[in-house]
């Protein structure tokens, strides 16, 4: 019986929770460019340096980013920090304990984040922190309220403050505003993220570059496999009326 | 005799392979009129064959354990050899299955191809419909991800609003109180054994039947009823191979542009092949704001919402679904129709089945959003409407004004 009042608990739920979901932020359209090779590297080193402490990607394997042009010794040298071979996985050396202690949540793989997430939301979500100093970080965020992760990057970007309006009786985040300019400017920010956000669409399926090149040789094989057939055919069928 | 020809004769003396290739291929008479509808039975089977042979290569390196599953699907996806491909060619194959399936029980609706002599291809048909349901709700779980468990726990929690049994009929099925790995391990074994043995055995009886009484066509016209008094081949009738081989062949490479173009291009197809949420590992203690089953399924999850509980119970809304699927096996049998084809039938039949393909569609759509009360009232619609395509069928297909069925197959 529990089982069933739950299941009914669920459907009568639906539309408060799809109000909830639907109730969301707009979202900044990603620069998402996979063919821009630099980019993917720069993002990449941004992932691997930001990202990586707390973040694993343990599906990935360090060797795989000579997909992006990067050779052996270079990934060695320059992003081989949490491991000892190129072989292995994004692995973190914190602990999900740790993880759940220090942050209430232990911080999410983010092997394929992208897939889950969508380009344009972590775009958005990684230029969104604001100031709150009700949190325990000091950090919020807008497409993620109360959300457990603190602004890595603020020393990139600076800091934002919220800015209210009045809606009638409440007071809602109208906009962000740059309180304390950080060591780059905010055009310079968006194209640092921008540049992440690529590297993490494609690490979703780094199989997906190789795959669109291979579908226009298929798909250009069968609209020639296509010609021939429709041809077979009508000889065949000559005689039929 | 050639030395071929010799071999063939030993083998035929000892097993009928020649008899069968003629009375199945080579002197199996099809009506020569077939149109676009009639390409989509052997895309079906085409697909079916798709799916087994990726889905052999799948289980190389798949995991069906709790903690492994989905590791071992970004594995395949990263580090085995094509597996990208092999498992995109798997999903994208299982929401095309029911494409061309889709497609192929609406021309039988079209023609009337269930009516009397194919009573008993429908049956299979349908039959293998289901299993087909049923195959791709075990392999949805696989990936285990957070869409794959929550989609499990809704469906199998259905089990449960049956009366007195429900509770334990829905831990029997799960193995446990939840879905867990005890319910992975044993969807997979039915995802890769036993189901696709009941669908290879169902479709084998569907094409045998359909060849001892041979295909219906567009005129919805026996071709058999027409022979030659010599040869006793059907006028109208042309032999499978070589004909329908090479048209089939055609119809193969396009859908393949088509099916290549989603894999190649969109593999999630906008999320209705793939979907954002399953790409989060399964988590049992957090539930997804938005639950809904993949796109196959929802005309007949829709149809699940739009009945409100009663005495406090969900079993209505269970019944109302499974009766929806039921009633198509009675097809052949409500149908008072004097004419099969769509061609020949009255202007109340040709409103009919465009108001059940708009309510199907509309509850298709319907089940992937989340119901508010207006949804639900066009869900409620749309549900009456599907019923009482079938429930009505036997009156307006008897007073519908049909057009007179030629003698002979039209062009």
């Amino acid at each position: 019986m529990k089982r069933l009042k739950n299941f009914l608990f669920l459907l009568a739920a639906a539309p408060v929770l799809a109000f909830a979901a639907g109730a969301t932020v707009h979202l900044d359209k990603a620069p998402i460019n996979l063919s821009d090779q630099e980019s993917l590297q720069r993002g990449a080193r941004m992932f691997v340096n930001h990202c990586l402490n707390c973040h694993s990607a343990g599906y990935m394997r360090y060797s795989r980013l000579q997909d992006l042009g990067l050779t052996e010794d270079q990934i060695k040298e320059n992003l081989l920090f949490a491991a000892e071979k190129p072989g292995e996985t994004m692995k973190v050396g914190m602990t999900k304990a740790d993880g759940k202690a220090w942050f209430g949540a232990t911080p999410p793989d983010l092997s394929v984040i992208s897939r889950s997430r969508g380009s344009d939301w972590l775009y958005t979500y990684l230029r969104s922190f604001y100031r709150d100093d009700t949190r325990t970080t000091g950090w919020n965020n807008v497409v993620f309220d109360k959300v457990g992760m603190p602004h890595v990057l603020w020393e990139l970007q600076g800091e934002m403050v919220p800015v209210y309006k009045k809606e009638g009786e409440h007071e809602v985040l109208e906009r962000l505003e740059l309180a304390k300019p950080g060591s780059v400017t905010l055009a310079e920010y968006d194209a640092m993220v921008g540049d992440l956000v690529n590297y993490l669409e494609w690490m979703g399926d780094p199989a997906q570059l190789q795959r669109k090149q291979l579908g226009i040789i298929v798909l250009a094989f069968l609209a020639f496999f296509f010609v021939v057939a429709y041809y077979l055919k009508k000889e065949f069928w000559k005689d039929i009326h | 005799m050639s030395a071929l020809q010799k071999m063939m004769g030993w083998v035929d003396d000892r097993f009928p392979l020649t008899a069968t290739y003629k009375a199945h291929l080579s002197e199996y008479y099809a009506p020569k009129n077939f149109n676009f509808w009639y390409f989509f039975g052997s895309l079906a089977l085409l697909v079916l064959v798709l799916q087994i042979v990726t889905g052999i290569f799948l289980t190389m390196n798949y995991k069906p354990d709790a903690e492994l599953a989905f590791a071992s699907v970004e594995y395949i996806m990263r580090d085995v050899d094509w597996g990208w491909l092999i498992r995109y060619m798997h999903s994208t194959g299982a929401s095309m299955f029911f494409v061309v399936v889709y497609l192929h029980m609406f021309r039988g609706l079209m023609y009337g191809s269930y009516r009397k002599p194919r009573e008993l291809i429908w049956i299979f048909g349908v039959l293998i419909y289901l299993a087909l349901m049923a195959e791709a709700f075990l392999g949805y779980l696989l990936p285990w991800g957070q869409m794959s468990f929550w989609g499990a726990q809704v469906i199998v929690n259905l089990f449960a609003a049956v009366p007195f049994i429900g509770e334990d009929l829905s831990i029997w099925i799960r193995g446990d109180y939840v879905i867990s790995d005890a319910t992975l391990n044993r969807f997979f074994a039915f995802h890769v054994i036993a189901l696709p043995l009941v669908l290879l055995g169902l479709v084998v009886v569907h094409l045998v039947a359909l060849h001892e009484v041979g295909s219906n066509n567009p005129d919805g016209v026996e071709i058999k009823k027409n022979k030659d008094p010599v040869t006793h081949i059907p006028l109208d009738g042309i032999p499978f191979h070589p004909y329908y081989t090479v048209k089939d062949i055609v119809g193969v490479i396009v859908f393949l542009m088509v099916f290549s173009a989603i894999l190649f291009f969109g593999p999630e197809m906008g999320g209705y092949f793939l979907e954002a949420n399953n790409f989060i590992p399964a988590d049992p203690l957090k539930t997804p704001q938005h639950i809904a089953p993949l796109w196959y399924f929802t005309p007949f999850y829709a149809i699940l919402r739009a009945v409100p509980p009663m005495f406090g119970s969900q079993f209505p809304g269970v019944v109302a679904m499974g009766m929806s699927i039921v009633l198509m096996f009675f097809l052949p049998w409500l149908d008072r129709g004097k004419v099969k084809s769509i061609r020949y039938r009255g202007p109340i039949y040709k409103i009919m089945l465009a108001l059940f393909v708009v309510s199907f569609i509309g509850l298709g759509y319907l089940g992937l959003l989340p119901s508010t009360p207006l949804l639900t009232i066009a869900a409620q619609v749309f549900s009456v409407i599907y019923f009482l395509f079938f429930l009505l069928m036997p009156w307006y297909t008897s007073i519908d004004k049909t057009k007179p069925e030629p003698e002979r197959v039209t062009g």
